[in-house]
């Protein structure tokens, strides 16, 4: 068996999986003191062009996040490509869990860049190129989403699946262009940065933060795809069950041969 | 050339579907008809208002008229044992998307002179530099019957296909959107200079979602 299918058999963890959650966790601490106390604020005479002070510390959690909610759609493509190539069942599953786990991250990504935009700009939301694509980026794996959701067929979800997740992915920078040109029509240039030439314990506090968020989006992803895996063994089993259980009642019903299909099986 | 022989066949299907049940004709085009009204009591009752919005308005009642369109055409592929028929027609998957692709190609072009006529007289705009208003609805048409085709066949059968499409689809034809506004605003501005770069975002668009729903459509089609 895959050594990704082994698993404890209460649950999704592994003894890997565990060990890695362990050293996870001291790294999400560790980013979170650096982030947010120990890196100086972007002020003073090492600061930014843009001398963000405290506010700079948004941007370690906010970049991390949306690097990896682009990380995670990226996973779903290739997966849903692998999938139409090799229609194997592990593809699909890797998609589906990419992509759940994507939203999370593109609904922190745009949290995070609004509570940023409420205290630089003034407003939550602004009509930037960078959040209109992205929320039209999170609407569109909702929608792709919603399509798992609603085909029961595992093998005809599938199908679909993979399809609208190599288009949701082909799209992303057809709409980054288009509404990047729709805003330069009408304000020369975004209003603030957000990526500010930064050195230091602010640039190590922003990488670290990207390598802490993919390993979490990789930790997260690993138990949704078990998840998704033990369902579908489950869903099979389901119908084997539910199969076994007619037989028997017509068995018995007839009178002829009681019971000798498996009952109880679940 | 099979596959324009295959796309012509299902083109010359969906033409006289029409020509013998006039959905488009009876239903969608009053429907989109019925939208420009809606903006008006919406927005404003004196033009000025309006006609700056035209192009968007426009767009717009477009757009939601593509989605009942496409409803239409892929529910009559959807019931009666069609898709068995389609599979063991042993026509070309690509040709029956690029067919499908024109036949709401022509649907909607046709929708489109309505509502230009319709935006003309209500909201009192006047149409200028109309070679970019001719190759723009050309251009974004191609692109919204190719990603409504996709998702079109990607929905039908499905009992949530009514709600389903519409969100699966906008956000992907949101550029087709900006694109079309964007070039139509400059048309009506008689500065269509601006507007050839959007109307080049809509061929892109456009020939991107030709490719992949020729690609895609047989794997979509194989299914039961």
């Amino acid at each position: 068996m895959n050594p990704l299918f082994r698993m404890h058999p209460d649950g999704t963890a592994s003894r890997a999986s565990r060990v890695f959650g362990l050293v996870l966790l001291v790294a999400v601490a560790v980013f979170l003191a650096v982030a947010l106390v120990i890196s100086p604020p972007d002020s003073g005479p090492n600061a930014s062009e843009n001398s963000m002070g405290d506010l700079v510390r948004i941007m370690y959690v906010h970049v991390p996040v949306a690097v990896a909610c682009y990380t995670a759609f990226f996973v779903t493509a290739v997966a849903s490509v692998a999938y139409l190539v090799r229609r194997s069942e592990g593809w699909d599953l890797l998609a589906a869990a990419s992509a759940e786990v994507g939203v999370v991250f593109t609904v922190l990504t745009l949290a995070t860049g609004s509570v940023w935009g409420h205290i630089a700009w003034g407003t939550w939301w602004e009509w930037d190129p960078r959040l209109t694509s992205t929320l039209l980026m999170l609407i569109v794996y909702i929608g792709y989403l919603a399509l798992r959701g609603a085909v029961l067929d595992p093998v005809v979800r599938a199908r679909r699946a993979a399809v609208v997740g190599l288009v949701a992915f082909a799209n992303v920078p057809i709409v980054h262009y288009s509404v990047d040109w729709w805003r330069g029509i009408h304000q020369p240039a975004t209003i603030s940065r957000l990526d500010p030439t930064i050195d230091g314990l602010k640039l190590f506090a922003l990488m670290f933060g990207m390598l802490v968020a993919i390993a979490v989006y990789v930790w997260l992803m690993v138990h949704r795809f078990r998840l998704e895996f033990v369902r579908a063994r489950l869903e099979e089993q389901g119908l084997d069950t539910a199969l076994a259980e007619r037989r028997a009642e017509a068995e018995t019903a007839s009178g002829a041969n009681p019971v000798t299909a498996p009952k109880g099986a679940s | 050339m099979s596959i324009l022989r295959d796309a012509g066949l299902i083109l010359g299907k969906d033409l006289r579907l029409e020509m013998r049940t006039r959905v488009i004709a009876g239903q969608v085009v009053p429907f989109g008809l019925l939208v420009l009204v809606l903006f008006a009591f919406a927005l404003d009752p004196d033009r000025r208002v309006l006609s700056e919005a035209t192009p968007g308005l426009f767009w717009l009642a477009v757009l939601f008229s593509t989605l009942l369109a496409l409803q239409r055409a892929f529910e009559v592929e959807a019931g009666d044992g069609v898709p068995d028929a389609l599979r063991l027609s042993g026509l070309d998957p690509a040709g029956i998307f690029l067919g499908k692709v024109a036949g709401l190609v022509v649907h909607m072009l046709v929708l489109e002179i309505v509502l230009l006529a319709g935006v003309t007289l209500f909201y009192g705009t006047t149409p200028h530099a109309a070679l970019l208003l001719v190759v723009t609805c050309l251009a974004a048409t191609a692109g919204l019957a190719a990603v409504g085709s996709l998702y079109g066949i990607l929905s039908a059968g499905m009992r949530v296909r009514d709600t389903l499409l519409p969100l699966l689809m906008l956000p992907v034809v949101a550029p087709v959107l900006i694109s079309a506004t964007q070039a139509f605003a400059a048309a009506y501005r008689q500065a269509s200079g601006s507007g050839w770069r959007w109307f080049g975002l809509l061929v892109v668009f456009a020939l991107l979602y030709l490719v992949i729903g020729m690609v895609a459509f047989e794997s979509l089609l194989e299914e039961s």
